[in-house]
């Protein structure tokens, strides 16, 4: 389903991706895992046609996402790392807009919309303003979001990051069960190692822009003579911190604060 | 087609429910139509110019106009650090589409913006001339809201966040406004004035919004002003549809 060769991807003097080459099979749920800056959302986003490559092949259901992007872009779900809903729209009109954009039938739309806000617990909010909504419910919102378009793929990066043990649990038994009745193929990234280890079929691990390991999570501690997972992956990419710098994201996210309670 | 629709639907739901903001940014055109209008009315009026705030309405509604047809282009910069815009960019609808979709949608909200303006001039006392020259001012109005929306929208596409922001309303968007002849004649204008207006795509707008709305006579014609604003539009959405098309996130 995603086949990716020697894919790159240098950001000036600086390789963010290089040379990584993996394989994931139709209706497989694969984890990427590493550290922060690793190359996680940039991979995800030459996936996604957000970024072009370097250099290096990617293929998505058989299509070229540089060539046939917006081929490609019906083939796929995404998840975003930082939220990427619409505050001021209502559930429901978020969903709409992500419907008429991809070309969903009204019919149709209408249907998937509230079955799906059904399935993610949120129907009796579907009128509310997404600014009105907690961190968990807006992750489900972009979950459902991400699959109204029947996507044959579902990207997730990092979906569970900042939220609870009980939403995490529900939203992965979600995404489990979705992944079984639908047949949708899961890429997904996340930090915590539980998770992968729970819900994945097969795991890769990227630190410094490469691939330092695949398989199996059983493969995994096998290679590394590890008891769990979390300690394979601190055995396979080392134990020092690595420290991003404060984006835009989060300097705007203050000023915002600051303006919203001006007004 | 849905989906310029779609886009253009969102910037206008966007804009009647932030309340706040419709009210707020009326509180600069009426500060213009009271302090400059009747403050400076009478003066104008001396030195035989006629009725100041009858002279002025016309260029408030502009600079409504402007004001928020820029800032709905620099909303972009919004969506970008909040991640909206990536949920549009992933989509399977060509960047232009979406270029076109936003820019028709805060164009609508600046003409709306200024429509209320123009209630706010009539409740002040200020009187257009007959309704023949409605439809031609709606025109005008429709031109300069497009034209800055996509001159915000190209400005948004270079900024990845507001930091910016200040440098470009303070050396572009108010020279733009002041400079226009929205508040002065430009006839009695010293020269050199003169030649920077005429370089000022917003003075066009404020003179064929003027002629319009008062049936006065146009300091540059009212065919010539139509024809600098349309070619200066067209030029504008296609910069601004190029360097939207150049994002990378």
């Amino acid at each position: 389903m995603i086949r990716v060769q020697n894919l790159v991807k240098n950001f000036g003097d600086f390789p963010a991706v290089r040379d990584i080459s993996f394989e994931v099979k139709e209706g497989e749920i694969f984890a990427f895992l590493g550290p922060n800056g690793a190359g996680k959302t940039t991979t995800i986003k030459m996936l996604t046609t957000l970024l072009t490559p370097t250099s290096g092949k990617v293929e998505l259901d058989g299509l070229d996402p540089t060539g046939q992007q917006n081929e490609a872009r019906r083939r796929f779900g995404i998840v975003f790392q930082d939220p990427s809903v619409d505050d001021e729209l209502t559930a429901y009109e978020n969903m709409d807009f992500h419907g008429v954009l991809y070309k969903v039938p009204r019919k149709l739309r209408a249907e998937r919309i509230e079955w799906l806000l059904k399935l993610f617990e949120l129907w009796d909010r579907r009128n509310d303003p997404v600014k009105q909504f907690s961190g968990g419910m807006r992750r489900r919102l972009e979950i459902a979001r991400g699959l109204l378009h029947t996507p044959k793929i579902l990207f997730l990066d990092e979906p569970t990051l900042g939220l609870d043990p009980q939403t995490r649990n529900q939203l992965w038994t979600h995404v489990k069960r979705l992944n079984e009745e639908e047949r949708v193929t899961v890429f997904l990234t996340t930090h915590y190692m539980e998770e992968a280890d729970r819900v994945a079929h097969r795991i890769a691990i990227i630190d410094h822009g490469r691939i330092v390991a695949q398989g199996t999570s059983a493969e995994l501690k096998a290679q590394t003579g590890a008891e769990t997972l979390e300690q394979a992956f601190l055995a396979l990419t080392g134990a020092t911190i690595r420290d991003e710098d404060a984006s835009n994201v989060d300097r705007m996210r203050a000023m915002s604060r600051m303006w919203r309670r001006r007004t | 087609m849905n989906a310029v629709y779609i886009l253009w639907l969102r910037q206008l739901k966007r804009y009647v429910r932030s309340r706040a903001r419709m009210i707020a940014s009326l509180g600069q055109p009426l500060l213009f139509l009271l302090a400059l209008g009747f403050g400076l009315g009478p003066i104008f009026q001396k030195a035989g110019q006629g009725n100041y705030l009858q002279f002025l309405a016309p260029g408030v509604i502009a600079m409504s106009i402007l004001f928020t047809a820029v800032f709905s282009g620099i909303e972009l910069i919004w969506d970008r650090q909040f991640g909206f815009l990536k949920e549009t960019l992933v989509a399977p609808v060509p960047r232009l589409t979406i270029m076109i979709g936003r820019t028709l949608g805060g164009a609508t909200v600046a003409v709306l913006q200024g429509l209320i303006v123009v209630l706010i001039c009539l409740a002040a006392g200020f009187r257009p001339a007959g309704v023949a020259g409605l439809p031609i001012a709606l025109v005008f109005m429709v031109l300069v809201g497009v034209m800055f929306t996509a001159l915000g929208t190209a400005i948004a596409s270079l900024l990845s966040d507001f930091q910016g922001f200040q440098l470009v309303m303070n050396f572009l968007v108010m020279p733009i406004f002041f400079l226009s002849g929205a508040l002065f004649p430009l006839s009695d204008a010293p020269r050199p004035l003169q030649w920077i207006a005429t370089v000022d795509p917003l003075s066009y707008g404020v003179d064929g919004l003027r002629g319009a709305l008062n049936g006065s006579a146009t300091h540059f014609g009212t065919a010539i002003d139509l024809a600098v604003l349309a070619a200066v539009t067209a030029v504008l959405v296609a910069i601004g549809s190029y360097l939207f098309s150049k994002i990378q996130l």
